[in-house]
């Protein structure tokens, strides 16, 4: 074990506004943080920054963990390197067609664009039936035509995609021989490599999305080591994976895909950690930022992970990722009137430019972040440190002149009347994400994070009947935590599809072992050290004659058909309230994921603990008037650092911080933990 | 009015999230992959007297919009007069019965009254599309049905469930009359269950805001929704707008079918008439009223999508003189066409009526087609019988803004189409290719997008081909000087020789032997705007793209190209447009 890693740990999580940093030395117990401006043309450059900015000492540094938009952006933004198709004749649209839907269910407007264009995918004579028998042989020879119109065409990287893949791969493995023979290239993606299932469209954007994106990512992470090494730097690199783990450096171009929506990821993996160490295992995580918020489920300490998503309209990458869903409303959401005499919040929102008035950068529409404004929720003297000079005053007369006048309401009513609606409606999709993963918000701690998060929390959680929220030291850069604490992860999925009373004892098991195996084999290779290797089983199920899957968690391999029947039998009434005892069950998929565990990390220094006060009154800085559930509160205000460790803080309240704010509603009792973190206890209205 | 605008906004909120969680509940836990997949399904809360809709799922398919309400104030009407039984708590009514407010027998809808005090407060309602309920042909799509009975079984509205317990009596009938029967248990459990769900969350609803006041917000948001409607509306300059589109044939009589629709805006709001409209039709061509006004709601839903779903947003909209036309068809006329094409033709006559007066709304008219292929017969293989669908989109109409979408759903539908290599796993055929219909969209300065081109074998057995499209014998409309989309093209090749159905659309029962091939090109949508103003680059690109030929771009476009890839030349173009 030579060269593993155990003392200073950076992470650095690279935002579409700002690039965050934390370092933590566990021998030292120095923690060193920053947050920059992202680059987003080339990310190294804030990456750099903020290791300056922190003050980091690259040669003392035993790991570097890294969180990157690059392929995320290049997805969404589709500037992705020049990538040719070859595919099976006649298909080559298959990519354009998609599943024949529309953006929107209403609305018949809206565009797509495919990740390769139509010029640039080619057709060769092959063919294999759904059973994997050859209908037509490879045609070599147009392969190698193909392959030099590419190269001609200026491609730098292909992908090969036959029919039927998953069932015999013989076409695509040789297909791939040979245009490594005339074109050698690290950048040529086999359809069935990433994904082994059947649907043609969405194995065919995903291994679209890997090489589109792979010389990329392969460019943009080369030189970044080679800038880091440059100043001194001798560790890895490991990057951060949708799925929550990570990877080093030279491994992840190979399955680029898979680092797509890795920062929302990294997000709940430090949620998950924090929760863990808290007690807390099951979460539901609230990061509400300036334009969106994202919610993902937490169960047992577990984010829960999905191969289905699909990251925006006809886009579906099918490769492991923490399920994170996009519910909308962020702090620039925009208020207004509608036709109809109502109130409406959204869906459209002033973003991050203009943005809302508040920011002073031209913003004219009211918005969520500035009703918090006018409401005394986040600090009206806040705005003098805005270049552009907006005053409360301005920003009343809007909320007056858009909102209060056509409502009959005054500027404040009108703004509790924004934060009321925003509440309800946001809360109201975060009971859908539940729910659609089978989940009762009761049984679960809200964990609130980003900007925005800490603000609405409270209200939120009363609005859910969530019992409590937790709210870790630093709701700012939560994503740069997350690469700091996580894990070595790899996830596996076999397709069983095999009617229970026809499933064989100790087939799973076989199964699994194998799955276990592979991950062990390459958890081994990283060079990072760890404390130990879990393993987490489950079956995704369904009732013979449905498509749905329901996942189900198991404890051990070695399940037998009878617990199996009845764990999902359990489930889906759970889920559905339905008894169907008369219908058999199918094991769909068997999953396995191996994650290598990294030593604990004490996250009670990332708020200095020489800052902190002995008392609560020492932390007070001052109070202002709040207005909470239709009344003005005078309410005292406390500096986040200066928080005693052990406190019991009864709303009304503000705490605030660097980079957020907490408001702890009347009614509600706040506490610490010795991580750290504030835990608040939600009480009846007060 | 004593209710503040605050709470109204958080009551509406509120009634949305009842019914979206009934939307979710019914599609997770149904079996068929109608419903589970295609969420061909809808759930929502009506008025206790009338049955006016108060809230529908945002996830609910749009051909149900304005079905339900239909459905549900027959039902109470039917229970007032003793056509059928009285409610207690607990109850669910199910019915599938086209004339009663319905679309085709496939959808079924359940209706269970909601309770509070022991008075009925309002109803819970949901419709799913079940797989088959019977009749001459797996599926209920007959293109040559001309009475409701060869379609399927037939049920007024008959308690299901009563006092919360399923009534086996009547599960056995339905049983013994439908095909596949075993999994339907799933199905209607799954969709009493979201039923259920729906009582929990509007009672918690209830218990928080009192009785009372939800009921004063449903009236006033009933109201407001009116208004918002009508402040749509007023943007249309009054005055008189005409359209027509046309329907193939009936699929049993080969003459094409005319809507004939004069739109007028005045203070009542604006009045869809279709006086002058074809009589009622021999074939399965026929809507029923629920589906017509339906057709005419999700038309508008599409042009104005930020009006909520309420009885009020359809006050300002009247609907005249479909009596006596094959819109408003009674027993016993065939009308499995009506929800999937009929609805669609009625939405396009409403997008070519309103698009000059709306020309930033509103579409060229997209494909309009649900492009239903069924594939019957017995695979020796598998030592049993199969039934394929194949439910493909077409192009959308180019807009304002930009080209129409290429391969887009149905526009009353928002489902997926099964991937191929389902297809072939689960049937006994291959696909020779799945391709852009090439050249199918219309021209414009923004130009439709371009429908599917595909060809199936039968690999072994015997099967037969039916087929019930549209749009072959007229393209998707084009407006503002656009061109219309390609049109539906099918073919049979039976033993290497072609054969292409006399009703263009739609033909049943067409035998198939192994290697026989089926070639379906769907419609293209059509253009918007002068082809003569679209920028020659974006020409030039279509035809680098393979989208067109370079002669259909100077045919169509004006636009003179050489060589390979393609380069504009400036002056031939010139020459070229200045000739037109």
């Amino acid at each position: 074990m030579v060269g593993k890693s155990s003392g200073a740990v950076v992470g650095v999580d690279v935002g579409g506004t700002f690039t965050d940093l934390v370092e933590l030395d566990q021998s030292s117990g120095q923690v060193r943080l920053a947050k920059v401006p992202s680059t987003l043309d080339n990310q190294a450059f804030g990456v750099l920054a903020a290791l300056d900015m922190a003050g980091c000492e690259l040669a003392a540094l035993d790991l570097i963990v890294h969180g990157t938009t690059t392929t995320t952006n290049a997805v969404l933004e589709r500037k992705l390197a020049r990538t040719g198709l070859i595919t099976t004749r006649g298909f080559r649209d298959v990519l354009e067609l998609g599943r024949r839907t529309r953006p929107n269910a209403y609305g018949m407007t809206g565009t797509f664009t495919p990740l390769i264009p139509r010029n640039l995918r080619l057709e060769v004579p092959e063919r294999m039936d759904a059973a994997g028998q050859v209908v037509t042989p490879l045609d070599e020879e147009a392969v190698r035509n193909t392959a030099r119109a590419l190269i001609e065409a200026g491609c730098e990287s292909v992908v090969i995609h036959f029919l039927h893949a998953y069932a015999n791969p013989a076409h695509e493995r040789r297909a791939a021989e040979i245009v490594a023979e005339i074109w050698p290239n690290d950048h040529i993606t086999m359809g069935h490599a990433l994904l082994s299932e059947s649907r043609e469209f969405e194995r065919g954007v995903t291994a679209a999305a890997n090489a589109a994106v792979q010389p990329l990512l392969d460019r943009y992470i080369r030189r970044l080591v080679q800038e880091l090494q440059g100043g001194g730097y001798a560790g890895d690199v490991l990057v951060m994976n949708g799925n929550g783990g990570m990877v080093s450096s030279a491994q992840v171009a190979k399955e680029a895909a898979k680092t797509v929506m890795s920062g929302p990821a990294s997000g709940v993996m430090a949620a998950a950690y924090t929760g863990r160490k808290a007690g807390i295992g099951n979460l539901i995580t609230y990061d509400m930022g300036g334009t969106s918020t994202d919610v993902a489920l937490i169960r047992d300490a577990e984010p829960s992970v999905s191969n289905e998503i699909e990251i925006e309209y006809a886009m579906p990458i099918h490769v492991p990722m923490v399920d994170v869903r996009t519910v909308g409303a962020g702090g620039g959401s925009i208020a207004r009137v509608n036709a109809a005499g109502l109130l409406e919040v959204g869906p459209d929102s002033a973003g991050a430019e203009p943005g809302p008035i508040c920011y002073g950068r031209g913003g004219t529409e009211p918005t969520i972040s500035d009703a918090n404004l006018l409401l005394g929720r986040l600090d009206p003297a806040g705005l003098n440190a805005v270049t552009g000079g907006v005053s409360l005053e301005h920003v009343r007369d809007v909320f007056a002149g858009r909102l209060g006048d056509p409502l009959g309401l005054s500027a404040e009513d009108a703004a509790a009347a924004v934060i009321g609606i925003a509440n309800m409606k946001m809360a109201g999709a975060i009971r859908m994400v539940s729910i659609s993963l089978g989940a009762d918000p009761r049984d679960f701690a809200l964990f609130a994070f980003g900007g925005a998060g800490p603000l609405h929390a409270t209200a939120l959680a009363r609005e859910l009947h969530i019992p409590r929220v937790l709210v870790p030291s630093r709701p700012g850069i939560t994503n740069a935590i997350g690469c700091v604490v996580a894990d070595l992860r790899h996830d596996f999925v076999n397709t069983v599809n095999t009617p229970l009373d026809a499933l064989q004892q100790g087939q799973l098991a076989r199964v699994f072992a194998d799955q276990s195996k592979q991950g062990e084999a390459l958890i081994a290779r990283e060079s990072v050290e760890i404390r130990d290797v879990r393993h987490l089983y489950s079956v995704d199920m369904q009732f013979v004659g449905q498509t749905h899957l329901l996942r189900v968690a198991l404890e051990r391999p070695d399940v037998t058909a009878g617990e199996l029947q009845a764990l999902f039998e359990a489930a889906y009434f759970r889920r559905f309230r339905v008894e169907l005892d008369d219908i058999r069950a199918n094991v769909v998929n068997a999953n396995c994921s191996v994650i290598g565990t990294r030593a604990e990390l004490d996250l009670g220094s990332l708020i200095d603990p020489a800052g902190r006060k002995a008392t609560l009154q020492e932390a007070r800085t001052g109070q202002r008037p709040v207005h909470v559930n239709g009344a003005w509160h005078d309410t005292p205000i406390y500096w986040r650092d200066h928080l005693p460790l052990d406190f019991t803080l009864p709303g009304p309240a503000i705490v605030q911080q660097m980079d957020t704010t907490l408001l702890i509603e009347p009614g509600d009792t706040a506490s610490g933990d010795r991580d750290g973190n504030i835990l608040v206890q939600i009480g009846a209205r007060a | 009015m004593t209710i503040d605008p605050i709470t109204l906004s958080v009551i509406q909120a509120g009634l949305q999230q009842v019914c979206d969680e009934m939307d979710l509940t019914f599609s997770r836990a149904a079996f068929s992959p109608v419903i589970a997949e295609a969420n061909d399904r809808s759930d929502g809360i009506y008025a206790a007297d009338d049955g006016a809709l108060i809230a529908q799922g945002a996830g609910g398919l749009p051909v149900f919009v304005g079905t339900m309400q239909e459905s549900t104030r027959i039902l109470i009407e039917m229970i007032r007069d003793g056509r059928a039984a009285e409610p207690r708590p607990d109850d669910i009514y199910i019915v599938n019965d086209p004339y009663l407010g319905g679309t085709h027998l496939m959808d079924v809808r359940f209706a269970r009254p909601f309770y509070r005090k022991g008075e009925i407060f309002c109803w819970l309602s949901n419709t799913g599309h079940w797989p088959d309920t019977g009749g001459a042909v797996p599926g209920g799509f007959s293109a040559s049905a001309t009475a409701v009975e060869q379609e399927g079984l037939r049920l007024p509205p008959v308690r299901l469930f009563k006092q919360g317990k399923l009534d086996p009596e009547i599960m056995a009938i339905i049983a013994s009359n439908i095909r596949v029967a075993d999994q339907r248990i799933g199905d209607v459990k799954a969709q009493a269950a979201a039923l259920l769900v729906g009582e929990d969350r509007l009672n918690a609803l209830l218990d928080r805001y009192g009785d009372d006041t939800v009921a004063e917000a449903i009236a006033e948001l009933r109201d407001r929704a009116s208004t918002q409607m009508r402040a749509c509306i007023d943007r249309i300059p009054a005055g008189a707008y005409q359209a027509t589109a046309w329907i193939d044939s009936d699929g049993v009589v080969n003459e094409p079918l005319a809507i004939r629709l004069n739109v007028v805006r005045d203070d009542a709001g604006l009045t869809f008439d279709f006086k002058g409209s074809s009589p009622p039709c021999t074939g399965p061509m026929n809507s029923v009223r629920a589906t017509t006004l339906s057709a005419v709601y999700l038309a508008m839903r599409h042009i104005f999508p930020e009006v909520p779903m309420s009885a009020g947003a359809f006050q300002p909209l009247h609907v005249t003189g479909i009596e006596g036309t094959f819109l408003d068809a009674h027993y016993p006329r065939p009308v499995s066409g009506c929800a999937a094409e009929v609805s669609q033709r009625i939405a396009e006559a409403v997008f070519a009526a309103l698009v000059e007066a709306l020309p930033e709304r509103v579409t060229a008219a997209p494909a309009g087609t649900s492009g239903n292929f069924a594939l019957g017969g017995q695979d020796p293989d598998k030592g049993r019988g199969f039934v394929m669908y194949q439910i493909s989109g077409g192009g959308y109409g180019g807009n304002a803004d930009h080209d129409g979408l290429s391969n887009g759903c149905s526009t009353i539908g928002i489902s997926k189409a099964p991937p191929i290599e389902i297809m072939e796993q689960a049937f006994p055929v291959l696909y020779h290719h799945y391709a852009l219909h090439e050249g199918s969209g219309g021209a414009g300065l923004h130009r439709g997008g371009f429908g599917l081109d595909y060809m199936v074998e039968l690999r072994r057995g015997v099967a037969t081909a039916s087929f019930v499209m549209d749009h072959g014998r007229f393209g998707p409309q084009g407006v503002r000087g656009g061109g219309d989309g390609g049109v539906n093209r099918v073919t049979v090749w039976q033993s290497g020789q072609p054969y292409s159905p006399a009703h263009l659309s739609k033909e049943q029962d067409i035998p198939m032997s192994p290697g026989d091939r089926v070639h379906v090109r769907t419609p293209g949508g059509g253009g918007y705007g002068d082809p003569l103003a679209r920028p020659p680059e974006a020409v030039r690109l279509d035809v680098e793209l393979g989208r067109y030929t370079p002669d259909q771009a100077r045919e169509l476009f004006g636009v003179v190209l050489h060589g390979s890839p393609p380069e504009i030349d400036p002056d031939a173009t010139a020459t070229c447009r200045a000739n037109r």
